[in-house]
């Protein structure tokens, strides 16, 4: 899901004969489950390609603050108000727990940031995506919270480390965001006036193919997958996660009283899986290459906080070195 | 961040005995760094003990034989980019 | 003109200030979502902002139950307008630069903390025991935004300048928040409120105390103050807040469920 766009350096996964005796006993490592901290050994491609994800999930929570933050000031009730505004905390200290679990690999936040204000790194196409109305707050928590979920409880058992225990920890948190935001929807639907209800489904007919595209692409069309498979840096196919999360969501749906803008969606008896159609890969790849709806305005405001917070900053450094400095002098 | 170091943040729990280490964060001194570790990884728990320490004050041991590739400064407790300069022929890492 | 005023119309008024305060002030925050100048602050913030609208909650529910006309918590925040706001004037104030953004936080902080110390003391046990869960979160409020009016005073050549610019052009909403009229006056005498004098005297030692550790020079007592927050006359910047945050009550009046 973070993955998008990452190159593993890999034009294919080497057989254990092939490696060198490094490369050996790190893959044995990985085969027999044992976790891989910061100071082992491990190859370059392993290193950059975790950076990489690792770092593409910090941005996507850290941006994921925005199409959220843009409701916060507009929340209708006090209760409504504090969950949006817990759950945005959360995401933002997702985004830190990740860019702290990445700095373990030699990776300098600033200069990830920097990259992802030049339009080098990617974020989860999702948050790219406006956020219209106030229902968008429980489909946002519902459906791309529960994407997010479906990805990131695999991603507990991931190789690295400190990777996986960022993960474990965002996992903790993060079933309570999901179940808000579908109480969102289910308030609505039950006792909503007929405008409410209807501004549920928009908002539904608007996010379902986006939060489908989270998966990224189709498993044919990842050449990278197999390199991350190996090193159990991702753990399932995109495919397999994106039916996971369509099977799963399908009946809540129908509960809601709601329906997807899908009308290929149907239980496949044989299969023991929903149907569902074509995803259009062409709006896919579109939005990943920044011709989404929000793109330039999320990267912006993101730019904007940073560049114009550096004399904030500097201010800080200065104060706490003046302030050491006394401490010298006075001892 | 270029200008607020890197501390590392412990914690001990309500109910355990032993500080944990769960991770850093980026702070312009001290006092910054336990009130950021107090709500990244806390959040308004009571009863709990914060310990940070700056990242380039742990000295760590090194778990593999082998030295490890391109790393000079073997005794730091991760790869951080900001703790040492790398040859230029190595090239960007 | 002044009719005398009840003890239980005074709470009523002074919860809502409470009340009001923390809300427009958590409002004023909830705007800074995604853009702090550091992602720690991110954190902070938002800490603070749920904190205080939490506050908020508890004081707007009490003020319902006393005030009792089929009102709730909500309809409380939700549905009265600028004039019958009672916030104080600085929370009101546009976040500005981040100098601005803490320096209001200090004023107010300093303000609600010794407020809140005194209220912990107050015979009426739903305000003591609202006030004790909220003195500890204002305690490292006020210890966070007095920090950074240190950082920013005793920092940069730049950051000083803007740190003494925001003290200087907020220094005039200062004044009626630690002034006492006949509410403070009825409440203070019926041992449930904080004593006016002591109140102005502790924060204006703390203020300068502040200030002057962060090399920043306090402006003067006598300066001129805007007043009428707390008969509902406010700046022009409440009637924007309330637009945005009271927006879909306004547009969805006969929704029952949000």
């Amino acid at each position: 899901m973070y993955a998008q766009l990452v190159e593993t350096g890999a034009k294919r996964v080497k057989s254990l004969e092939e490696m060198s005796p490094e490369e050996r006993e790190f893959q044995l490592k990985i085969d027999a489950e044992t976790k891989i901290e910061a100071k082992n050994w491990m190859p370059e491609g392993y290193r950059k390609t975790l950076i990489r994800q690792i770092s593409q999930h910090a941005h996507s929570e850290v941006v994921g603050m925005l199409p959220e933050g843009n409701w916060v000031t507009r929340a209708p009730t006090l209760k409504r108000k504090l969950q949006l505004m817990a759950k945005i905390q959360d995401e933002a200290g997702h985004g830190l727990y990740l860019y702290s679990a990445m700095e373990t690999l030699g990776a300098d936040r600033d200069e990830e940031i920097d990259k992802l204000h030049e339009g080098k790194v990617k974020y989860s196409s999702i948050f790219n995506y406006p956020t219209l109305n106030w229902a968008d707050m429980g489909t946002v928590g519902w459906l791309v919270d529960g994407a997010a979920i479906v990805n990131q409880v695999v991603l507990q058992r991931t190789s690295y480390g400190p990777y996986s225990r960022a993960m474990i920890r965002i996992c903790k948190e993060e079933s309570f965001h999901q179940r808000q935001g579908y109480q969102i929807l289910l308030d609505l639907m039950r006792e909503g006036t007929e405008e409410q209800k209807q501004m549920v489904q928009d908002s539904i007919n608007r996010f379902w193919w986006p939060s489908l595209m989270m998966f990224g692409p189709s498993d044919d069309q990842s050449p990278n997958s197999q390199q991350s498979m190996a090193w159990k840096i991702k753990r399932k196919s995109n495919d397999e996660l994106r039916q996971m999360f369509i099977d799963q969501t399908v009946p809540q749906l129908e509960f809601l009283g709601c329906t997807a803008p899908d009308p290929d969606l149907k239980w496949n008896e044989e299969r023991g899986h929903y149907d569902f159609g074509e995803i259009d890969w062409q709006e896919f790849y579109d939005v990943l290459k920044g011709n989404g709806p929000c793109n330039k305005e999320r990267i912006e405001t993101r730019k904007n906080a940073i560049d114009g917070g550096a004399w904030v900053r500097e201010a800080a450094r200065a104060y706490a070195e003046k302030q050491q400095q006394k401490q010298q002098n006075a001892a | 961040m270029a200008d607020w170091p890197l501390y590392e943040v412990f914690v001990r729990s309500k109910h355990g005995l032993n500080h944990k280490h769960v991770g850093s964060v980026h702070a312009a001194d001290a006092e910054m760094a336990m009130e950021n570790a107090r709500d990244l990884y806390t959040r308004r728990s009571e009863g709990v003990s914060i310990w940070v320490v700056p990242s380039s004050a742990i000295t760590a041991s090194s778990p593999d034989e082998k030295e490890i590739l391109f790393d000079p400064s073997d005794d730091k407790v991760y790869r951080h980019a900001s703790f040492y300069k790398l040859p230029d022929e190595v090239g960007h890492m | 003109m002044s009719k005398a005023m009840t003890q239980q119309e005074a709470l009523q008024e002074y919860l809502l200030r409470l009340a009001d305060s923390d809300m427009i002030l958590g409002q004023r925050l909830c705007e800074l979502c995604g853009k702090a100048p550091a992602l720690e602050e991110e954190m902070a913030l938002m800490n603070v902002a749920l904190d205080l609208v939490g506050q908020a909650r508890n004081w707007y529910e009490y003020a319902a139950e006393l005030i009792d006309d089929d009102r709730s918590a909500d309809d409380l925040a939700f549905r009265r307008d600028a004039h019958d706001y009672r916030n104080a004037l600085m929370v009101e104030q546009p976040n500005g630069d981040y100098a601005v953004t803490m320096g209001r936080q200090f004023f107010f902080d300093a303000w609600h903390y010794f407020t809140l110390a005194s209220l912990v003391k107050a015979p009426d046990e739903r305000i003591a025991s609202i006030a004790a869960k909220a003195a500890k979160e204002v305690q490292y409020h006020l210890r966070r935004s007095s920090e950074w009016v240190k950082r920013f005073g005793d920092g940069t050549e730049e950051s000083h300048q803007r740190m003494q610019t925001a003290v200087d052009d907020l220094w005039r909403f200062t004044g009626e928040m630690i002034e006492a009229d006949d509410v403070e006056q009825t409440l203070f005498k019926a041992g449930i409120g904080p004593n006016p004098e002591q109140l102005a005297a502790d924060w204006k030692g703390l203020v300068n105390e502040v200030l002057t550790e962060a090399t920043l020079t306090p402006p003067p007592e006598d300066a001129w103050m805007y007043r009428g927050a707390k008969v509902g006359h406010h700046t022009e910047h409440l009637g924007y807040i309330l637009a945005e945050m009271q927006f879909l009550q306004r547009a969805y009046p006969d929704a029952k469920t949000w």
